[in-house]
């Protein structure tokens, strides 16, 4: 069936993504997370098609997603800044970065500068706690980190887009 | 596809090939430079180090030296970690910039570079990693091939007695007996609360069934812990052969590695493997030539801490919430797709192949009455030496903070430690003799299914 969506790059992606599984209702989390990572975030065709696909209703589907803290609806940032709360960053003072970052950017967690540039995460820990305390941008590792170091990093970004 | 006649072929002449790693003596003019492709060195760009050795080595034409990514060190405050073998040379620390260096120095001259050593926490610096406090007062059992063998290749481990558990079980034992050797070896699960595992294996064996199921509780919901993402990044075909002699014993026939999507290295290495496994006919029909069929597949975690309790983490594998079901019934009768599953730790899964080979009398020798083998705790917080440790059970924690971790940085008194996350408990000073193991530290008010140690001073 084609997609009524009127996007048909996008839907193409989505179909490469789908022909990798079966129809069984289990690899639902499995598609999610390969759409989220392709997208940022989960965009409502992509619900549609999936639903079809593994004959879920639409109505699970957004409790799936809204159940897991890893599936957004809204895009994320092109650079989407974690800051890990895990315990170990957490006792080194991991609030305060994130503090910081939320001051730097004026976004609260989840949510997105207007520019689309940025978006801010919580995550739990990623396991690099040997550097605590941690944030990444885009999955990169910035360990021991600082406000000072938060600052040069998300400047430097800042620069990159113009 | 390899026949069994190969694989053990493999395992002769890799053996030799790679005796330098474990053989500090080895009379060879080969060098091996070992570099921690771990989270932690990984964040701090090791990636880097190995390809600059590697372009190095390349241009300067230089023979029988080999660059080789492992898994974690256990050291990870001192990363990124370069270690010299066979002459164990421990070089903390290391920048891209610091390769070249290395090369010419130690490698071309057969000299030690000096300013990459470390400070052991006496103050004294050291030059092999066995002479570090750290390792002194650990045993290594479930991490015994990370940081030793190359995670993304399965004729290293093969070298290292890799799959030669799950053949002497294939051909030598029945399941019953496997039930008995992992039943009498003490192990009891590092996950939860400590089921003794083998008495897990019983119950879901006898549990009526067509199908069923063995399953990998991969989720590591403690935040601060990084065992189990560590014996996943540093060696992941242990936990196959591990859950291919499980469903030998249960009769299962497929398994389900539940791993947290935010672990894209543990990820990755665990889905190689697989692969790895499928292509040399390790996984699959016929097994060894065997009736024995197994098959295994990677499901994703998707960020919800409630995953790692064991019947939400079923939910989430059939694609729903990962909201938990009521128990009784337990998984190992109404599991997967209701069908007896069973499921076990990372680490629970790690020390099996060792159990196999060197027998429960040897395993239960080690640790206190109750709580037999070793255990992995992340060690983290105010404490020098951050990083990965595997003790014996019974050990101290004043062993593990002050003789292993180095005590508090810059002198400060030890007050607490923390351990585990929303099941565990705080460890305040006067308990710092506790032996660890699950009865005493259900007593002083934690438990060890959360395995982390945080240090506060
Ligand atoms: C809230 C909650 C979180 C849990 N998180 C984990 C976890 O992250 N990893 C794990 O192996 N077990 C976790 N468990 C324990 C599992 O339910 C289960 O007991 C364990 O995986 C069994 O394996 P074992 O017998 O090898 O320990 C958790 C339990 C609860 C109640
Ligand atoms: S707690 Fe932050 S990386 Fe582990
Ligand atoms: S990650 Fe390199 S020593 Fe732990």
């Amino acid at each position: 069936m084609a997609c009524k969506c009127g996007d048909n790059g996008k839907s193409k992606e989505l179909k490469e993504i789908l022909t990798k599984y079966t129809n069984d209702k289990s690899n639902l989390i499995q598609i999610l997370n390969e759409v989220q990572e392709k997208y940022g975030y989960i965009p409502e065709f992509a619900q549609k098609e999936i639903s079809e696909y593994l004959n879920i209703p639409m109505a699970e589907i957004y409790g799936v997603i809204t159940f897991y803290a890893r599936f957004t609806l809204k895009p994320k940032g092109k650079y989407n800044v974690a800051v890990c709360l895990g315990t170990a960053c957490f006792v080194k003072g991991s609030e305060k970065i994130l503090e910081r970052l939320k001051q730097k950017l004026g976004i609260d967690v989840g949510e997105t500068t207007s520019d689309g540039k940025f978006s801010i995460e919580a995550t739990r820990c990623i396991g690099a706690c040997g550097l605590a305390p941690v944030f990444t941008v885009n999955g990169e590792v910035y360990g021991k980190a600082t406000p000072e170091l938060l600052d040069k990093v998300i400047d430097e970004y800042m620069k990159k887009e113009d | 596809m390899k026949t069994l006649e190969e694989i053990r072929k493999i395992r002769e002449e890799k053996r030799k090939e790679l005796d330098l790693r474990v053989n500090l003596k080895a009379n060879t003019r080969e060098k091996h430079i070992l570099v921690c492709h771990g989270t932690g060195c990984t964040s701090s760009k090791s990636p880097k180090i190995i390809e600059k050795f590697r372009k190095i080595i390349e241009e300067k034409n230089i023979q029988n030296v080999r660059v080789v990514q492992t898994g974690c060190f256990g050291l990870c405050a001192k990363g990124p970690i370069v270690i010299i073998r066979p002459e164990d040379t421990f070089y903390a620390m290391v920048k891209p910039e610091d390769c070249e260096e290395i090369i010419n120095t130690h490698i071309l001259e057969g000299k030690i570079v000096e300013r990459l050593l470390c400070k052991d926490i006496d103050n004294s610096v050291v030059q092999r990693l066995d002479e570090l406090n750290f390792y002194k007062k650990q045993k290594r059992i479930a991490l015994k091939n990370c940081g030793i063998i190359d995670p993304e290749n399965i004729d290293e481990y093969i070298a290292f007695d890799g799959y030669k558990a799950l053949e002497k079980v294939l051909f030598e034992m029945t399941p019953d007996e496997v039930i008995n050797e992992v039943t009498e070896s003490g192990l009891r699960g590092r996950g939860g609360a400590g089921f003794p595992t083998g008495k897990k294996w019983y119950f879901t064996k006898i549990a009526e069934g067509d199908q069923k199921y063995v399953v990998c509780n991969a989720d590591e919901g403690d935040p601060g812990a990084f065992m189990d993402r560590s014996i996943l990044e540093g060696d992941p075909h242990c936990v196959i052969e591990a859950m291919m002699i499980a469903g030998y014993s249960i009769g299962a026939n497929k398994g389900y590695i539940y791993v947290r999507a935010e672990y894209p290295i543990a990820v990755h290495r665990f889905q190689t493997a697989i692969n790895q496994a499928k292509e040399y006919g390790i996984l699959g029909k016929k097994i060894f030539g065997t009736d024995f069929d197994f098959d295994l597949e990677v499901r994703l975690g998707a960020g919800a801490f409630v995953c790692g309790e064991e019947t939400a983490l079923l939910e989430s594998i059939e694609g729903r919430s990962g909201r938990p079901r009521i128990k009784p019934p337990f998984p190992a009768n109404v599991g997967l797709w209701g069908k007896p599953t069973l499921i076990n730790n990372v680490e629970t899964y790690a020390n099996i192949t060792k159990i196999i080979l060197n027998g429960a009398k040897w395993y239960s020798s080690i640790g206190t009455e109750k709580s037999k083998g070793t255990k992995v705790f992340a060690l983290g917080g105010n404490v020098v030496n951050v990083g990965l440790v595997e003790v014996p059970m019974g050990t101290t924690l004043r062993e593990i903070v002050f003789d292993i971790g180095g005590g508090i940085p810059d002198g400060h008194e030890f007050k607490a430690a923390q351990t585990g996350g929303p099941s565990g408990g705080c460890i305040p000073a006067e308990h710092l003799d506790t032996p660890i193991d699950y009865e005493s530290l259900a007593q002083i008010g934690s438990m060890m299914g959360s395995r982390w140690i945080n240090c506060n001073g």
